[in-house]
């Protein structure tokens, strides 16, 4: 019953040992923390170029995404798990571009679009 | 106590909407009337109201689309006559503020609850079969996910009798359709019915892709699938990503409405073309949601009816997917005059004439798969030639509009219009129409009217031209869409000609639904006794038309593509197909009927209902009902019936009976 | 199709593409995973319609002045938590050990709990400073994105109690276990989400 089960390829996570999953909890939560520390650190100091904070923060939190879903969701890349990573890709794809998709369009064209008196106020 | 619902809301003052509510009403009335009398109820409810069965849920998706296509056409025969009467200073017979709510329903009907339903039940109906198994991966979800689709056409048809309907144009856009400048009930019925059927329709998209990827035959590979499946595949991945973002929209548009919040609003902020961005990112990945099953459709049909596996299966399948992830990039294409700088337009302006590239391979496809054969003049494949020379010419109006400066004079242009029902018609319509005939004798166990068929096509196909062809010299003569008059009077000839395409097309829904009660009364002549009445090359047509609801006695093992073609060559096959399915019988299991559907979707009636009109406590009503069904199916453990041996003996002694007859 | 047949065709040689229907664990289990994804979804909605109208505070407060640092920590602090105690949780569902299947996931309702509790008494001060979601487009996306995620907490925590209804009168059946499966992905996701609007809402604050 247990190798039917194993053999058909599983939803993320479903087919790893117990005590293998519980030291991946732990090993996640200890990277969450770091990353989480991180990042309120990032956002509050004084020693990191202001321009740099919104990148790292990017960067840390993206990093923290990976963290839950390796440690926590236990998504691999397991030729088991290719449907489930295959379409996380997808949903990440879609996501990406209807954020930066957006924020590209509707910078264009709140700039292009803006009321001639504050554009005049913007050159002055 | 009733909320802003008053009985000023029936519009007693219009003639036209009282006589339709009347005779609906009475028409509906008497069909409840017959089934009692009849004491068809029991039997309605478990063969159908409550089924989870995959094929009984895809008939009654056509069921619906078909009585919905009525009703958005009769939308179309209105504004074509209005425009017909309407030049010069003539004011034609529909005021503006009726005219706008008759274009805003039909654009809505139409792609809501006419094409989304054919298409998904056509899928619904086809896809398990194809793949070898017995149901798609959620029974009874699937049965929510029509019944929630049902409680949305209801809505919709409500607002004609009680309030009015939006008067937005089907997709709503703000400011209008904020609550300063439509303050009615109207954008809250769109709104209200197209998130219930939404959310039906995104967990179709879940079933029929987890179906596709977890349940296939035993060695069927993906690249043994048959293309309808692929196309199926790449469809409900479609819906799955693009869904949420129109229910996320919607949902800001409704919290603007309600609650005073100010995302698309004028003042404090508010970016109304936020809701056009987004919008349009869920509305191109639409269109190709409907067209890739129709593409799947055609694929079918041309390899049966020439009698030629199809050409360049694997070329196929890529193109599919191209589109599945391309569909996500062009969406700008709708707004290319709302004011974007030249790059981020040329950018969008190239993607969209991409992505006419993956089609043009499946077009060659189709023609070389048809060369060389020899081909079966069929109504589907009569309805596959009209689509394949009438889409490629919409295909090239937008490739044409692509170009950013000329989408400048053409955008919301009547050539527009005359872009979309062309590629729409042409490829949804004629897609569906084509698998229709095409499964109908697996479906029902006879095949309908061959005559009547290529009638109907006919109909549609100069139907078609006679009505667009007009449209796209008035769009580049200057005239607009969703306009009530106009003044030119040298545009009404043309509108007089479009207005002759219109009614006959609708002689072809007239003749749709004649050829159903002909092929329904000479069905024991037409009975298809042997299953494959089509020579058919996929899964389906190894099995009884119609299938057992176990599908398949003996689950299918599958070596290559067209599996049953490969089947009926070798000689083992041949030795198979005459003889019954080898004993022993076991029992099977089977869902069981399950109600949670139809509960779900009256809970949703009730609670939209009492949304748009702010009836707050029927609306906590409807939640709670919503809430108590869900736990009723979490506690539900008898989920299976067992089909004894005996008779699944009893059905294949009969099937094997039948097939000597033929 | 014998026993052993299934077992030889079930065999490690044989792709899993051609291997037959999946069993219902793993096609359930899928099933959700794009639920999620989709979920994911409505969130880059929101996530996009909050950092395009981020800025559009119509002269009312921003969010450097109105977000506490603080406060936020602690709510990340007990959603992490209660992603681990949820894990925890799972793993004794697959071995069927039922108090510590109560223990754990009561600590995750208390920390969702918690969590709700943080956030409804942020929501609250903002309301009652004049910084509620109708003053300006900023601040309606703020509202919108936060507090779906925190419906969604909510039902969360509702789907808990009810699983462990289940627990309590059906036992550890398959369908049990599919069902806390289920609501494991659902949670983590959840966590995942908040990631994102930490960063994004309260320490990309300006």
């Amino acid at each position: 019953m247990n190798a039917q089960v194993e053999a058909q390829g599983e939803a993320p996570g479903a087919h790893l040992k117990t005590h293998g999953t519980r030291r991946s909890y732990l090993i996640g939560l200890g990277y969450a923390v770091i990353l989480t520390l991180a990042s309120f650190w990032a956002s509050s100091t004084d020693l990191i170029y202001p321009s740099g904070v919104p990148i790292l923060l990017a960067v840390l939190a993206i990093a923290q995404m990976g963290v839950h879903l390796v440690f926590f969701l236990h998504i691999s890349s397991a030729s088991d798990q290719t449907n489930n990573f295959l379409a996380l890709a997808f949903g990440i794809f879609v996501v990406g571009l209807t954020v930066f998709g957006s924020l590209i369009i509707m910078t264009n064209l709140n700039h292009a679009m803006m009321p001639m008196d504050r554009l005049m106020q913007m050159q002055r | 106590m009733f909320g802003r619902l008053t009985w000023a809301a029936i519009p007693f003052d219009v003639p036209i909407v009282m006589w339709v509510s009347a005779v609906v009403g009475a028409g509906i009335l008497a069909i409840l009337l017959l089934v009692t009398v009849k004491g068809w109820w029991p039997y309605l409810w478990r063969e159908w109201i409550t089924s989870v069965d995959h094929k009984r849920i895809g008939a009654m998706y056509m069921i619906l689309a078909l009585v919905m296509l009525v009703r958005g056409f009769s939308d179309a025969i209105m504004m074509r006559s209005q425009l017909a009467l309407a030049a010069g200073g003539a004011p034609g017979y529909l005021p503006p503020e009726h005219y706008d709510q008759i274009f805003s329903a039909h654009g809505t009907i139409m792609i809501f609850f006419v094409a989304m339903p054919f298409v998904v039940g056509l899928m619904n109906f086809a896809v398990p079969l194809q793949l070898g198994v017995r149901d798609v991966a959620f029974p009874v979800l699937n049965s929510v996910s029509f019944w929630l689709t049902a409680a949305g056409v209801l809505l919709v048809n409500l607002s004609l009798f009680v309030g009015e309907f939006a008067r937005t144009g089907w997709l709503a856009y703000p400011p209008l359709s904020e609550i300063a400048y439509s303050p009615g009930v109207g954008v809250d019925y769109y709104l209200w019915s197209l998130q219930i059927s939404g959310f039906g329709t995104l967990l179709s998209g879940i079933n029929l892709t987890t179906t596709i990827l977890k349940l296939r035959a035993r060695g069927m590979g993906y690249s043994r699938m048959p293309v309808f499946c692929w196309t199926a595949l790449a469809s409900n991945l479609l819906i799955v990503a693009a869904f949420p973002i129109l229910t996320a929209t919607f949902a800001m548009l409704l919290l603007d409405r309600y609650c005073g919040f100010h995302f698309f609003t004028n003042d404090l902020g508010g970016n109304p073309m936020m809701y056009v961005n987004l919008i349009w990112i869920w509305g191109h990945p639409e269109v190709y949601i409907l067209v890739l099953p129709a593409f799947g459709v055609f694929s079918e049909v041309v390899a049966t009816f020439a009698g030629k596996p199809l050409f360049g299966y694997r070329s196929m399948v890529m193109a599919t997917m191209a589109i599945c992830v391309l569909s996500f990039m062009v969406w700008l294409h709708h707004f290319f005059t709302m004011g974007a700088g030249a790059d981020v337009n040329a950018f969008f302006g190239v993607a969209t004439m991409i992505i006419a590239v993956p089609t043009g391979v499946k077009i060659f496809n189709w023609l070389f798969t048809l060369y060389g054969g020899r081909i079966h003049f069929t109504v589907p494949i009569y309805w596959t030639l009209g689509f394949m020379v009438t889409f490629v010419f919409g295909g090239m109006t937008g490739v044409l509009m692509a170009l950013p400066p000329v989408d400048f004079i053409l955008h919301n242009s009547l050539f527009l219009v005359a872009h979309f029902h062309n590629t729409a018609i042409a490829g949804v319509v004629f897609g569906v129409m084509a698998g229709y005939s095409y499964w109908f004798p697996k479906a029902f166990g006879f095949k309908l009217n061959e005559r009547i068929g290529k009638a109907i096509f006919w109909c549609w196909f100069f139907g078609f031209y006679l009505a667009f062809v007009p449209l796209y010299v008035l769009g580049l003569m200057g005239a607009t869409r969703r306009m009530q008059h106009y003044p030119d009077v040298h545009w009404q000839p043309l509108m007089l000609v479009a207005l002759g395409g219109a009614v006959l097309i609708f002689t072809g829904i007239i003749l749709t639904v004649v050829q159903l009660v002909v092929s329904i009364r000479a069905r024991d002549r037409n009975r298809d006794l042997t299953g494959d009445p089509w020579n058919g090359r996929t899964l389906e047509w190894s099995i009884p038309s119609p299938p057992p609801a176990w599908n398949f006695t003996l689950l299918p093992e599958v070596e290559r593509t067209d599996a049953f073609w490969a089947a009926k060559q070798s000689a083992a096959g041949q030795q198979r197909n005459a003889a019954a399915t080898p004993q022993p019988y076991t029992s099977l299991q089977v869902p069981k009927n399950n109600p949670t559907g139809i509960f779900t979707a009256v809970c949703a009636v009730v609670l939209g209902f009492a949304l748009i009109w702010h009836i707050w406590w029927l609306a906590v009503l409807g939640l709670l009902g919503s809430i108590a069904v869900l736990l009723m199916q979490a506690w539900r453990t008898d989920t299976e019936v067992v089909i004894p041996a005996e008779e699944i003996a009893r059905f294949e002694r009969e099937y094997a009976l039948k097939r000597t007859l033929a | 199709m014998s026993a052993t047949g299934e077992a030889l065709a079930r065999s490690a040689e044989i792709p899993l593409s051609l291997r037959g229907p999946a069993p219902t664990r793993s096609v359930a289990g899928f099933g959700f995973w794009l639920f999620l994804l989709s979920d994911i979804v409505i969130f880059a909605a929101l996530f996009a319609t909050y950092a395009v109208l981020s800025g559009e505070t119509a002269g009312g407060p921003t969010g450097a002045m109105l977000f506490e640092k603080r406060h936020v920590f602690i709510e990340t602090a007990c959603l992490l938590a209660s992603s681990v105690t949820c894990g925890f949780g799972s793993l004794a569902v697959q071995r069927a050990d039922t108090p510590s299947v109560y223990f754990w996931m009561m600590l995750t309702f208390v920390l969702g709990a918690v969590f709700l509790g943080l956030e409804g008494s942020e929501f609250g001060g903002l309301l009652a400073a004049g910084a509620g979601p109708t003053r300006s487009a900023f601040l309606s996306a703020f509202f919108t994105l936060v507090g779906t995620h925190g419906l969604h907490v909510s039902i969360g925590l509702a789907w808990l109690i009810v699983m462990l209804l289940q627990v309590a009168t059906l036992g550890f059946q398959p369908m049990v276990g599919r069902r806390f499966f289920c609501f494991a992905l659902f949670w983590h996701v959840l966590d995942i989400v908040w990631i994102g609007v930490f960063t994004i809402v309260y320490l990309g604050a300006h």
